[in-house]
């Protein structure tokens, strides 16, 4: 099962002067169970595309179907399709609007129609994984939490709905390298303890690298690559092409390979980056 | 969706009505309203209609966008038409227990429909063809004689700029926050008028407080760079008139001399 975009192709404002094509024949899966890393340079239609993953935008032609269901449908199963995909946007913390936070977080599940009891349960899930204390915060207006702690309950809010599929458009933006670690480890728990099936948008290519198991470069409205990070970052070119970096990591394995160290140079991430160096030191005879 | 809509829009472009200088747009839209209301002869009705699509054709617009600035409106030039339809004496064509059509009814509505129309579509002509700062900058000049009453001329041309400034972004705001809260599973727009104004709240509340947000720190980046309403500003874009306001002010001239002498010799 996964979502599935077939030949999408979005347009904004179409039929005026400022017509413009954001996304242009769009195919891509997201598989279910694995983090699916999507980057793209700034305006290249990163939110464009999640926001049709739970039909918030209809795609100017194409399908979309979740766990086999065509979600431009009508119906009550493809309502249920839908649902199925909880989207944190950017800046989560300006749609928080309760007068407290249990009640903002609760939104979302009375919205499905949750009972009083489940969502209460909900809500103290959901403020427990995001490291709110439920008898200190749950009473406080979110508007007097500082932003890290607010951004953390608009996450909440989401999670409360368990989503199958949890579509995160730049988590971490505006936070410190400790919150952003943090907010990251979460996702990855929920990732191990859940199952859920996680759609990270970022920039950062050392956090794609950490985490993903799948990346989806775009450029301008296409998609370049949809392939798993060694793949992904093997391809220099394509990379600096659609306005990104390499993960530092990766940079520095290519300048060691370049000055002549003879590493196998698949390695992206610190950890295997270190067995890499230490292999080849090793067949050197230098340690 | 609703950071489409086309209220007020500026639609950017090189034509000569493009080029014109905002005031000169102004006073003439002014006059060109006026005229409509004043001359009530039947050919002043077809060259003011004439002029009025020359212009558009001129500014190189879709008629398209014209015709759907009229839309909005298109149920109170109905309502007058009608009206004027029942309530105009003379030559009865159709009557209706009380109500009697007359053919100086069907005339009388079909005049105030036209008015109507050219009117809205001058109107937004000029918001379609005119940037929004020009706008408010021509209004600052055109009001500035009232400075020495006393009136704020400046202070309420920067209000306007603002004011507009911020249209679009409250809307993509308000946009962004109804998908937000769609996500979380809210039918915004649904049931009946009062779960509709319920609805709204997760919407509002977030607007208010970013919109309260934006204007502290708006007001706070001005402050930063000391600005000072009013006396003795100078200005980065000067207004000066070019010659096509000459060539419009001319054209005008001799469309309203022609419009005078046809109401007063025919
Ligand atoms: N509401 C809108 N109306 C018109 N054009 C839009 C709208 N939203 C986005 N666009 C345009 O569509 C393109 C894609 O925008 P999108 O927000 O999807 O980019 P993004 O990849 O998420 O960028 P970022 O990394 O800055 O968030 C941009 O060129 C943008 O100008
Ligand atoms: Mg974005």
């Amino acid at each position: 099962m996964s979502i599935e975009l077939k030949n999408i192709s979005y347009t904004y404002m179409p039929k005026t002067p400022f017509e413009h094509l954001a996304l242009d024949d769009i195919s891509i899966t997201v598989p279910e169970g694995k983090i699916t890393a999507i980057a793209g340079h700034t305006g290249s239609g990163k939110s464009t595309l999640i926001q049709h993953f739970n039909g918030l935008l209809k795609p100017s032609k194409g399908t979309i179907l979740v766990d086999g269901v065509d979600i431009g449908k009508k119906n009550t199963e493809a309502k249920a399709a839908r649902r199925k995909v909880g989207i944190v946007f950017q800046y989560p913390e300006y749609q928080l609007f309760e007068e407290t936070i249990s009640k903002d977080i609760s939104f979302g599940p009375m919205n499905i129609g949750c009972s009083e009891a489940e969502t209460l349960e909900r809500v103290k899930q959901a403020m427990a994984f995001v490291n709110l204390d439920y008898d200190k915060y749950a009473h406080r207006s979110p508007f007097q939490l500082s932003g890290g702690q607010k951004r953390r309950a608009a996450i909440a809010g989401i999670l409360a709905l368990q989503p199958k599929y949890l579509v995160l458009d730049e988590p971490t933006a505006g936070l410190d390298p400790k919150g952003r670690e943090a907010l990251m480890e979460k996702f990855r728990r929920l990732h191990r303890e859940r199952g859920t099936t996680i759609v990270l948008i970022s920039h950062n290519m050392d956090n794609i690298a950490s985490y993903a198991d799948n990346v989806i470069i775009l450029n301008k409205g296409k998609v370049t690559m949809e392939a798993p990070p060694e793949e992904v970052f093997s391809q220099k070119e394509l990379i600096s092409q659609a306005g990104l970096e390499l993960p530092e990591v990766k940079t520095i394995m290519n300048e060691l390979a370049q000055n002549g160290l003879e590493i196998q140079n698949n390695a992206y991430t610190m950890d295997k980056a270190v067995e890499e160096i230490i292999e080849a030191l090793r067949r050197k005879g230098k340690c | 969706m609703l950071t489409d809509i086309t209220l007020g829009q500026y639609f950017p472009g090189n034509s000569p009505i493009h080029n014109m200088d905002a005031r000169v747009k102004i006073v003439l839209l002014f006059i060109y309203i006026v005229a409509v209301f004043l001359f009530d002869n039947h050919i002043n009705y077809g060259i003011m209609t004439a002029g009025a699509i020359g212009v558009v054709l001129l500014s190189g617009l879709p008629l398209g966008m014209i015709l759907k600035s009229i839309k909005p409106l298109w149920w109170i030039i109905l309502f007058s038409f009608g009206i004027h339809l029942f309530s105009t004496p003379g030559e009865p064509i159709f009557k209706l227990w009380n109500f009697v059509m007359t053919k100086e009814g069907i005339i009388q509505g079909f005049i105030i429909s036209l008015r109507l129309v050219l009117m809205i579509a001058i109107s937004s002509l000029l918001m379609f063809t005119t940037s929004p700062l020009k706008l408010t900058d021509a209004l600052e000049s055109l009001m500035s004689p009232l400075k020495k009453i006393g009136f704020p001329a400046h202070e309420l041309a920067m209000m306007m700029t603002i004011a507009m400034r911020f249209i679009p972004t409250l809307l993509e705001e308000t946009d962004k926050i109804i998908k937000a809260q769609q996500s979380r599973g809210s039918d915004i727009g649904d049931g009946n008028f009062f779960q509709r104004a319920k609805g709204m709240i997760p919407v509002l509340v977030p607007l208010f407080i970013s919109a309260f947000r934006r204007a502290d720190e708006l007001a706070i980046a001005m402050e930063a760079r000391c600005y000072q309403g009013g006396v003795d500003r100078t200005r980065m874009k000067q207004q000066r008139l070019h010659n096509v306001d000459f060539w419009a002010g001319g054209i005008f001239g001799v469309f309203l001399i022609s419009l005078i002498l046809v109401q007063f010799t025919l």
